[in-house]
């Protein structure tokens, strides 16, 4: 695989880390009661201490700080017996007590990996720096009034998980892939739930371009993407800027930059001042966080099976490829679904590879054309299942399945029901075949006589003709030997 | 260490508190003692030590993940400054 950009006198790579912010499943905050829900009315949710009244202090929620253990855990990571809560300075509106409580020096989680696949059946790890706990800030809308900011506190004080990954991902892809494979791990464990939309997943990209080979160039930071198709956008902008600079003879000044969604390009924040001086130092509120041994264990003995070892499972137990295994693990409610499926019926396991094919071809398909989703898809696993053993035991063709698929699918009747009620049985018996190929071939002596003179293609006109009188129900297998057989004895 | 006008400049800058010469004057010569009072520590020998986070010993308490589901909207607005529509109001932050 080339991952290379054409340049001017040399090729260039990219050398791409991310800070990925994942909120934490929770009900309520990492140091206040106050409610996590999203869509409130503004300022509903927030407590004195997330204002930051005088004298309020702040008190950990024991459960999230058990899911930082568990997304820990899922990323193949240390997890650190003692870390410390620390202040980072810095005023914003959105930020009432001046300063955000974050882990600097020691945090909870330290170092891991996670494994992306690729469609050619390679895969590469791309290793994780750490994880730490820390407090998300309010919610400035700047579009509102031309003169004043309005400040929104209901996010102030929500847990973030904040997972760094080293600079090891070198494309816009392995940087969709990789932020995929984040967002499918908290999700099985549930300790995030992974809606980039509402902003419960984002990620901050840090970007610097290189002769392959040389040292790291310098980078740049961009803050603040919550999709997967604007991080690979501003990744691709912002390589081609740095390249551009560089090939120019100019160098790259190290800066933190916003991406502009609606022109696609990046520019550097206009303030610079006094740029990360944010001055850490230990929270004197808070004492350092110890979890014992025990704990941690018994977190670990409630993990529940994650996408890579479910994909080597899949791969082993009904001999799919990686990369079936992987698009079928990458979503909890496919495998879910996938696993429903080939329970439904113990003939099923020996057509796995049929199973995700209907599950990941036609049913999407549909799913996609209707926008829907697999979780209230209205074709149920077990319907599926239903359906996938008639084709498997050639009492429907794959063809007439389809149809049946999509019946299925508007009106919520049965595989079963639809085929009864509309005779869509295959007709699998030999005679009935023939008698309709003799018909076929009487009608039409002069094909007959181009196929025997060599014209192969016609055999598919015959073919169709057959299908077309029994309403495609026939066995394509039968009869093709069929055909074959009696339009051969002409010869 | 020695804290000098540049120092104390940045430090006001930071804490976003405006000083006049005299003020800037009086907290070098303030901040300076403080310095040179901590700096005793220096003479004992902290190689292969962790550096202290907390002196307590007791143990960090912790919560159960209950929300209450107040509404704080009025409560929490009431010393605003300035606010529309339950948000907060304050003067344009361009970004």
């Amino acid at each position: 695989m080339n991952n290379l950009i054409k340049g001017e006198k040399h090729d260039w790579e990219m050398v791409i880390g991310l800070e990925i912010h994942a909120q934490v499943k929770s009900n309520s905050k990492l140091f206040s009661s106050s409610s996590t829900k999203f869509g409130s009315s503004p300022n509903s949710q927030v407590s004195l201490v997330d204002a930051a009244m005088p004298g309020m202090l702040p008190v950990i929620n024991k459960y999230c700080v058990e899911q930082a253990v568990k997304t820990g855990v899922g990323l193949n990571a240390k997890i650190n017996n003692y870390s410390v809560f620390d202040r980072k300075n810095y005023f914003y509106a959105d930020l009432p007590q001046g300063y955000q409580i974050s882990q600097y020096k020691f945090p909870i989680v330290g170092e891991g990996k996670v494994t992306i696949d690729f469609k050619d059946g390679t895969s590469k790890d791309i290793r994780i720096v750490r994880l730490h706990l820390e407090q998300d800030a309010g919610k400035s809308l700047h579009d509102q009034n031309p003169s004043k900011t309005y400040v929104d506190l209901n996010r102030s004080g929500v847990a973030l998980m904040e997972i760094v990954s080293e600079p090891d991902i070198r494309t816009p892809d392995e940087a969709g892939m990789y932020i995929s494979k984040i967002r499918s791990i908290l999700m099985y464990l549930n300790t995030c739930d992974g809606n980039m939309q509402e902003g419960s997943l984002r990620a901050d990209v840090n970007i610097s371009v290189r002769k392959p080979g040389d040292e790291y160039g310098t980078r740049c930071e961009i803050k603040n993407l919550n999709s997967i198709k604007f991080i690979k956008q501003a990744i691709n902008y912002e390589a081609k800027r740095q390249i551009e600079i560089l090939e120019t003879g100019g160098s790259i000044e190290q800066n933190t930059m916003l991406f502009n969604t609606s022109t696609g390009k990046t520019r550097p924040m206009r303030n610079k001042e006094e740029a990360h001086d944010y001055r850490y130092f230990p929270d004197p509120d808070l004492l350092p966080l110890e979890i014992s041994k025990e704990e941690i264990a018994k977190i670990k003995s409630s993990i529940p099976e994650l996408p890579d070892e479910l994909k080597n499972k899949f791969i082993e137990t009904y001999k799919l490829s990686n990369y079936d295994a992987s698009v079928l693990t990458a979503e909890k409610q496919t495998s879910d679904y996938f696993n429903e499926t080939i329970n439904s019926d113990p003939e099923l396991k020996n057509h796995a590879k049929i199973v995700v094919n209907w599950i990941t071809s036609e049913l999407f398909s549909l799913l996609n054309k209707n926008n829907q989703d697999l979780n209230n898809s209205p074709v149920s696993p077990e319907n599926l299942g239903q359906l996938i053993k008639l084709i498997s035991t050639n009492e429907i063709s794959g063809k007439i399945a389809k149809d049946v698929l999509e019946e299925m699918f508007s009106s919520g009747k049965t595989a079963r029901q639809i085929v009864d009620e509309k005779g869509l049985q295959q007709v699998t018996d030999q005679v009935e075949i023939a008698k309709v190929i003799d018909e076929v071939i009487a009608e039409n002596p002069k094909m007959v006589e181009q196929y025997l003179a060599g014209k192969d293609k016609l055999l598919g006109f015959f073919v169709g003709q057959a299908m077309k009188l029994t309403k495609g129900k026939a066995n394509p297998k039968m009869l093709n030997d069929i055909l074959k057989q009696k339009l051969n004895k002409k010869n | 260490m020695k804290i000098d006008k540049n120092t104390i400049n940045k430090i006001a800058r930071l804490s976003r508190i405006k000083l006049d010469d005299k003020e800037s004057e009086d907290y070098i010569k303030d901040l300076n003692s403080i310095l040179d009072w901590v700096e005793q520590l220096n003479e004992v020998n902290t190689e292969n030590v962790e550096p202290l986070s907390n002196i307590s010993s007791s143990i960090l308490p912790k919560r159960e993940d209950v929300s209450n589901d107040t509404n704080s909207s009025e409560e929490i607005l009431e010393n605003a400054p300035d606010k529309l529509e339950g948000f907060f109001a304050v003067p344009k932050v361009v970004e």
